[in-house]
C-alpha cells in the first residue's frame, strides 16, 4: 500500500510544482543521491531533491525522519557518504568554505550568542565572508548591517545585549545577522523553537518578507499548519525519504499525513488565502 | 499571508518604514577606521583600556626591577633598560634582574592568551590551562624528572631539562584532554570535565611520585611545583620569549578567523569558516603557550584563569580579548610576584600570591554562573 501511496503522490507532485523546473537553466540548490549518517548510522540514503528558486521551500515530517540532517547537508554542515549537493551548479564539496558563505546563508537551530554581545554586533559578524584580516571592516559592511538590521525590524534594539532580548526578538535578531551575510539563499533550521505562536508569526511574517524582496527560503519547520500556511513548496520526508514535494495544497492531503506522521486527520480549506488546513484528531476528540 | 492577525502588536519594520529604521541602526552600529590598507573597527574605549594596560604592565615591570637588596629609581631603571644607565645599575639590571622581569612578563602574556582562547573556544570562563590539566601535566612531568633521575643524571635535571619535561608534559595532556573529550567534534562542558578528570589524575601522580621520592628531591619540586620566578637566568627567559613571539605571531593571524566562533560552530561553519581547522591551530597555540609558561615559572595558579576574565569586564568585551588577557596576565604576574617579595614580611613564591588571588575568584565565577543558571 505505501509503495502504491508513493508513486501516487509523485505523479501529484510533479503536476503541482511547475515553480522551478521550468525555467532551469542553472540549479540553485539541490542534492542528488546523497546519502548521509552520523556514525555508523545512514539517516538519509540517496536522496535527490532540487530546491525550487525564488520561493519559500519548507521541510517537514516526523521527529527523526532526518529534515534537520537534509537542511545540514544542503549547506555542507555534514558532508554525504556519497552523492554531491549542487550550488549554482558547482559541487557544493568542492567550493571554499568561504564562497559558500558568500552565497548561502545559515541560522542552526537555536544559536546562543555570548553573554552581553550587543544586537549591532552580531548582525555585524554577519560580513565576516567578506571581509579579511587586513579588510576588516568597512562602510560598505556599515550600510549592509544598519539594512539588515532595519529590514528586520531590530534597529532600536540595536545598543542592546542579545541575551536581554525576548525569544522572538532574539530569532529575529540572528535572522538579521543571516541577512547582513547578504546572501540570496537563506537557510533556517527551525527558527520557530521554543516561540509561542504569535512570536512564531512574527518570525515567519519576516521570513515571508524575504522571500518577497527576491530570496529564496528553505527552512525546517515542525508546526504542520504553520508550514502550509508560510510556504511554496513543501518536501515532505519519513524515514530519510522524500514522501512528497509541492504546493502545500497539492500535497497534504489526510492520506499523506496517515502514511508521513501517523495521524489521523482531516484537511480542510483555510477561511483565508488558499492553503489548507490541518485539523488532527486524535483518539477521543472527535 | 501578511493579514494573519499576530496578537503581539509589537510588530514593526515592514520594509515600507524601513528608512527611519536605517538612521537609528546607523548610530549604533560600529564605525570603521582605516590605516594605509587596513580597516578595522574603531572602539575608542577598547583602544584606550589596551594602550592604558600596556602602560602600566611597563610601570610594574620596571617597579619590580627597581625593588630589592640594592633599591634602584624608576628613572635610573627606564634609563638602563633604554641602554643609557650608570655601569654598576645595568650590571644589576641587565644580568640579575631583568630575566627575572622579563619571565614575569613573558609568563603572564603567554598564560593570559591562552586562557583567553581555551575560554573562547569552550564558551565557559572556566575552561583555562589550569582546570583543563595542561598546568598540572607539564608539574607532574617534571615532578617526575626531579624525583626518578635523582641524582644519577643531575644535568638533565638542570633547569632547561626541567623546562623541556614541562614542556612535553604540558603537550601531551593538552592533546590527551582534546582526543578524549573529541566526539564528532568538541563540545565546552565536555572538554572540561575530561580536563578536571586528567587534571587530578596528573595531581595524584604529582602526589604518588612525592610520596615515593628523597626528601631533598621531594623540597626542589616542591618549590618548582608552586611556581616561582627566583633565580632565572638569561637561558631561561631567552627560548621561552622566542617561543611565545613565534606563538603570539600566529595566535594574532588567526584571530580573524576566530572572531565568529564565539558564536558557535555551526554558525561559525555558515560564515566560511572553517572551524575544526582554526580550532584545532589555537588550541594547540594556548596549549604549548601555557607550556612554555609552566616550563619557566612553574605551575603558576589561577593567572590564566583570572586575567581574561578581568580583560573582560576593564573591556566590557562579551568575550576574551586575546590582547588585553596577555596584558592583564602580565600585570598579574608581575605585580604578585612584586606583593610576594616586597610587600609581606617573608618572601613567598608567587605562586601563593596568585592562588590567594586566583582561588576566591574561581569562587566568584561559580556562584555567578550557578546565578545564572537558577535565573533561567
Amino acid at each position: 500500500m505505501a509503495a502504491q501511496y508513493i508513486t501516487e503522490t509523485e505523479t501529484g507532485s510533479e503536476a503541482g510544482s511547475g515553480i522551478g523546473s521550468g525555467a532551469d537553466e542553472v540549479v540553485r540548490l539541490a542534492a542528488r543521491g546523497v546519502t548521509v549518517g552520523y556514525g555508523g548510522r545512514t539517516v538519509i540514503d540517496g536522496l535527490d531533491v532540487t530546491i525550487p528558486p525564488g520561493v519559500i521551500t519548507t521541510i517537514i515530517g516526523p521527529n527523526g525522519c532526518g529534515k534537520s540532517t537534509l537542511l545540514r547537508t544542503l549547506t555542507r554542515l555534514l558532508r554525504p557518504a556519497s552523492g554531491t549537493v549542487v550550488l549554482d551548479g558547482e559541487d557544493i564539496a568542492r567550493l571554499r568554505t568561504r564562497d559558500v558563505a558568500k552565497k548561502l546563508g545559515l541560522l542552526p537551530q537555536a544559536p546562543v550568542a555570548p553573554e552581553g554581545l550587543t544586537v549591532a554586533d552580531l548582525v555585524a559578524r554577519g560580513r565576516h565572508p567578506h571581509q579579511s584580516w587586513l579588510r576588516q571592516w568597512s562602510s560598505d559592511d556599515a550600510d549592509v548591517v544598519e539594512h539588515a538590521l532595519a529590514m528586520t525590524g531590530v534597529a532600536d534594539l540595536a545598543e542592546r545585549p542579545v541575551d536581554s532580548l525576548s525569544g522572538g526578538q532574539r530569532q529575529r535578531v540572528w535572522i538579521s545577522m543571516t541577512l547582513a551575510q547578504g546572501t540570496d539563499l537563506l537557510l533556517l533550521d527551525e527558527p520557530t523553537t521554543y516561540l509561542d505562536l504569535a512570536h512564531a508569526i512574527d518570525v515567519l511574517d519576516l521570513v515571508d518578507d524575504l522571500h518577497e524582496s527576491g530570496r529564496t527560503v528553505v527552512m525546517v519547520l515542525h508546526d504542520l499548519n504553520l508550514a502550509t500556511r508560510y510556504s511554496d513548496n513543501l518536501v515532505v520526508m519519513r524515514e530519510g525519504a522524500i514522501l512528497a514535494q509541492g504546493h502545500p495544497r497539492d500535497v497534504i492531503t489526510a492520506e499523506l499525513l496517515h502514511e508521513a506522521f501517523g495521524l489521523r486527520a482531516q484537511v480542510i480549506d483555510a477561511p483565508v488565502g488558499d492553503s489548507p488546513i490541518i485539523v488532527p484528531l486524535g483518539r477521543t476528540h472527535v | 499571508m501578511s493579514g494573519t492577525e499576530t496578537g503581539t502588536g509589537a510588530r514593526t519594520g515592514g520594509p515600507e518604514d524601513i528608512g527611519t529604521d536605517v538612521r537609528h541602526a546607523r548610530r549604533s552600529v560600529a564605525q570603521g577606521a582605516r590605516l594605509g590598507r587596513m580597516s578595522f573597527v574603531w572602539r575608542p574605549w577598547m583602544v584606550l583600556v589596551t594602550l592604558l594596560l600596556a602602560g602600566a604592565a611597563f610601570l610594574v615591570f620596571c617597579v619590580s626591577i627597581g625593588v630589592g637588596d640594592f633599591p634602584i629609581g624608576l628613572s635610573r631603571v627606564i634609563a638602563t633598560i633604554l641602554g643609557r644607565g650608570e655601569q654598576v645599575d645595568e650590571f644589576v639590571i641587565m644580568d640579575l634582574r631583568l630575566p627575572r622581569a622579563l619571565a614575569g612578563l613573558v609568563v603572564g602574556i603567554a598564560l593570559g592568551v591562552s586562557g583567553a582562547i581555551t575560554q573562547s573556544v569552550a564558551r565557559n570562563p572556566l575552561a583555562s590551562p589550569d582546570i583543563l590539566g595542561i598546568t598540572w601535566g607539564a608539574g607532574a612531568v617534571a615532578v617526575f624528572l626531579v624525583t626518578v633521575s635523582s641524582g644519577t643524571t643531575e644535568a638533565v635535571v638542570s633547569s632547561v631539562g626541567l623546562s623541556a619535561a614541562a614542556l612535553g608534559g604540558g603537550l601531551g595532556t593538552g592533546l590527551l584532554v582534546y582526543f578524549l573529550a573529541w566526539r564528532r567534534g568538541i563540545d565546552g562542558f565536555r572538554l572540561i570535565l575530561i580536563g578536571i578528570s586528567v587534571s587530578a589524575v596528573m595531581q595524584a601522580i604529582t602526589t604518588w611520585l612525592l610520596v615515593k621520592a628523597d626528601i631533598r628531591d621531594v623540597a626542589r619540586a616542591q618549590v618548582w611545583l608552586v611556581g616561582s620566578l627566583d633565580n632565572r637566568s638569561w637561558d631561561d627567559v631567552r627560548v621561552a620569549l622566542w617561543c611565545t613571539l613565534v606563538l603570539m605571531a600566529v595566535v594574532a593571524a588567526a584571530a580573524f578567523q576566530f572572531k565568529p566562533m564565539h558564536l558557535g560552530d555551526e554558525v561559525a561553519a555558515g560564515l566560511g569558516v572553517r572551524y575544526t581547522v582554526v580550532r584545532a591551530v589555537l588550541l594547540l597555540c594556548a596549549v604549548l603557550l601555557a607550556a612554555v609558561g609552566v616550563s619557566v615559572a612553574g605551575p603558576v595558579a589561577f593567572v590564566a584563569l583570572v586575567a581574561p576574565q578581568v580583560a573582560m569586564r576593564l573591556m566590557r568585551s562579551p568575550t576574551p580579548p586575546l590582547m588585553a588577557s596577555g596584558l592583564v596576565g602580565a600585570l598579574l604576574l608581575i605585580g604578585a610576584d612584586l606583593v610576594a617579595r616586597a610587600a609581606l614580611p617573608i618572601t613567598l613564591p608567587v605562586g601563593v600570591v596568585t592562588a590567594a588571588i586566583g582561588g576566591p575568584f574561581l569562587v566568584y565565577l561559580l556562584v555567578r554562573a550557578n546565578l545564572r543558571q537558577t535565573d533561567r
